[in-house]
């Protein structure tokens, strides 16, 4: 090919209304050989670690396929399921309110929330489940009334002693402190001209938050929740501590105590656990597509949505949209 | 009223009740004292144009009018009722949320940055206050709406959201937000100042129609062809005093004062 042989030079003379365009560019790729190279290593070393794993006896294969769709193990993971959603919703609704709390302008209000999240995000969930379970020792029922006089109600605190009911509140009181920073960093993440156009348009305080603010928040909040849904998931496994053994991980163990094959049993458990964290990741992904409504035609993630943890994405940033801001 | 600074717009206008009437309006941020003194009035019908140099407290003026902002001494009534506060005898008593949103609705505000709700369409936006404060039944909400968008010339535009219209489609839609509120009083805290110069004259032109029909408003702006063109009053603050006032096109030929003098030299 000569370049510039053929007709002016692209630059420099204006060519007038109507010639052709310019000779798209074809420029050879730039290549990245290391990429290649490191990532051929990395599938060697995997296909090595793989035919040496499915030769070893210890992982005891055969039991993997016995067990996988065991009964007893497919109702465990159902309970675990169960353990996840209840506390999580229990969580979510207890953070959003603390969250609120926290934001609010009465002291009061605002002290009691810091308390709570002092304590329960200060203190290990496995010795706050342990607590919970030794829980109706200490209150066997509760008496409200005036002091000094059997005036007043007593509350039965017998469920409590219900196993699966105090694994969903202690894991839904412990996720709560959590929800409520995740939900608190999204209410500040909108804003404060949004607060501000639906004040001085003569909407309420409770009307500006569900309508205008809670929504925009969305955004910020539910990547981060997600991770927490995730992380409580597995949490449950900790439920031992109670102790309530009917979840995945405690019937796995109380299987391999019987047939002496704890290996297998662990791998089984974690491929439920896998099958579960893999379907709430694409959950995610569509929830995070439908929140990110109206802000342009950016995708709320680059990829791996459910795996940075914490981390908030570009939507408190500014340049996500250029509504905010008093100037 | 010794103090107030604007002459009265005849011998009609004298006899009412001002729009807006401000005496003696003070406002501090800790000890930083934004706003000293202020005190002027606004007939029904009138545009009232502020301009002067940025933290010379003519935004936080304007935000004290709805209430936004809370007046630290002085009097500030719209329509006869003072902002805020409730009198009984000699004592003012803080009004509740409640009473200070059904006095904002009133009054409508056009903010710098437009302050759009992004997660919903231009027409969604103008709905949502009229159906959720005044409880306007939706669809009536709708056509109301869709009425209003086309007043600024976005009847076309109604199912977009706000980050797809530009800046100056925005601000339009903000002013339809606004008005849905039948309010008797416009607000606008530098409505053109975020956009670029070409979309400037689209949103000057639906504020120069809702001047000519009759709307009050108090401008906050540094448009100076449009505070002479439109204004009936123009003020010009700086350091949280009205320096100077009167006639807009008066002030801006012919500044009396210094500091107006040399603001003006430089925007002009």
């Amino acid at each position: 090919m000569t370049l510039g042989n053929q007709d002016r030079p692209a630059t420099g003379s204006p060519s007038p209304a109507g010639t052709p365009t310019s000779e798209p560019i074809k420029a050879i790729k730039l290549r990245h050989p290391w990429r290649i190279a490191i990532a051929a290593v990395l599938i060697l070393l995997l296909i090595w670690f793989l035919i040496d794993a499915s030769q070893r006896e210890a992982y005891g294969w055969p039991n993997v396929g016995k067990y996988i769709f065991d009964r007893r193990i497919s109702a465990a993971a159902l309970v675990t399921l169960q353990l996840t959603v209840y506390s999580m919703i229990i969580g979510v609704v207890l953070g959003l309110i603390l969250a609120v709390m926290r934001l609010s302008p009465n002291p009061v209000v605002k002290s009691v929330a810091w308390l709570y999240l002092w304590i329960f995000r200060g203190t290990p969930v496995y010795v706050q489940l342990v607590f919970w379970g030794l829980f109706s020792l200490i209150y066997p029922k509760i008496f409200l009334g005036v002091p000094w006089t059997d005036w007043g109600v007593n509350f039965d605190l017998g469920f409590m002693q219900n196993a699966f009911i105090i694994a969903i509140i202690g894991l839904a009181l412990n996720e709560a402190a959590y929800m409520a920073e995740i939900v608190r960093a999204g209410l500040l993440s909108v804003d404060a001209g949004q607060e501000e156009a639906a004040t001085a348009l003569g909407m309420s305080w409770g009307q500006t938050m569900t309508r205008i603010v809670i929504p925009q928040s969305m955004r910020v909040i539910i990547p981060p929740t997600g991770n927490e849904v995730i992380s409580m998931l597995k949490t449950t496994s900790l439920v031992a501590a109670i102790p309530l053994t009917t979840d995945l991980y405690g019937v796995a163990r109380d299987i391999s105590a019987t047939t002496f094959t704890p290996i297998p049993l662990l791998i089984v458990a974690s491929i439920w656990y896998l099958l579960f964290t893999s379907i709430l990741m694409v959950g995610q992904y569509f929830l995070e597509k439908r929140f990110s409504r109206g802000v342009s035609a950016r995708r709320p993630d680059r990829g791996e949505p459910a795996l940075v943890t914490g981390a908030l994405p570009a939507a408190g940033a500014p340049g996500g949209n250029d509504l905010g801001g008093k100037g | 009223m010794s103090d107030t600074i604007l002459g009265d717009r005849g011998a009609a206008a004298a006899t009412t009740t001002p729009m807006v009437l401000a005496e003696g309006v003070s406002k501090s941020f800790g000890s930083n004292e934004v706003l000293k003194s202020i005190s002027l009035s606004v007939n029904q019908g009138e545009v009232l144009c502020i301009v002067g140099p940025s933290g010379s407290g003519k935004s936080t003026f304007l935000r004290c009018i709805n209430h936004l902002e809370r007046v630290d001494a002085g009097r500030l009534s719209v329509d006869g009722q003072l902002v805020g506060y409730r009198q009984h005898g000699d004592k003012l008593y803080e009004l509740k949320p409640k009473e200070a949103s059904k006095q904002r609705r009133e009054i409508g505000m056009v903010f710098q940055r437009f302050n759009l709700f992004p997660h919903m369409t231009a027409l969604e936006n103008v709905m949502e206050a009229p159906i959720r404060v005044k409880g306007i039944p939706r669809s009536q909400a709708a056509v109301r709406a869709q009425e209003l968008l086309a007043r600024v010339g976005l009847g076309n535009k109604a199912d977009h959201y706000p980050a797809h219209l530009s800046g100056g489609q925005q601000q339009r839609v903000a002013i339809a937000r606004a008005l849905a509120m039948d309010p008797k009083l416009m607000l606008f805290d530098e409505p053109t100042s975020a956009l670029d110069p070409e979309l400037v004259g689209e949103v000057l032109d639906v504020m120069k129609e809702l001047a000519a029909s009759g709307m009050t408003m108090i401008v906050v702006t540094h448009e100076m062809g449009f505070a002479r063109e439109v204004a009936d009053e123009l003020v010009f603050m700086d350091g949280g005093v009205v320096v100077e006032s009167g006639d807009p096109r008066e002030v801006l030929a012919n500044p009396q004062h210094q500091r107006t003098q040399a603001f003006l030299s430089k925007v002009l």
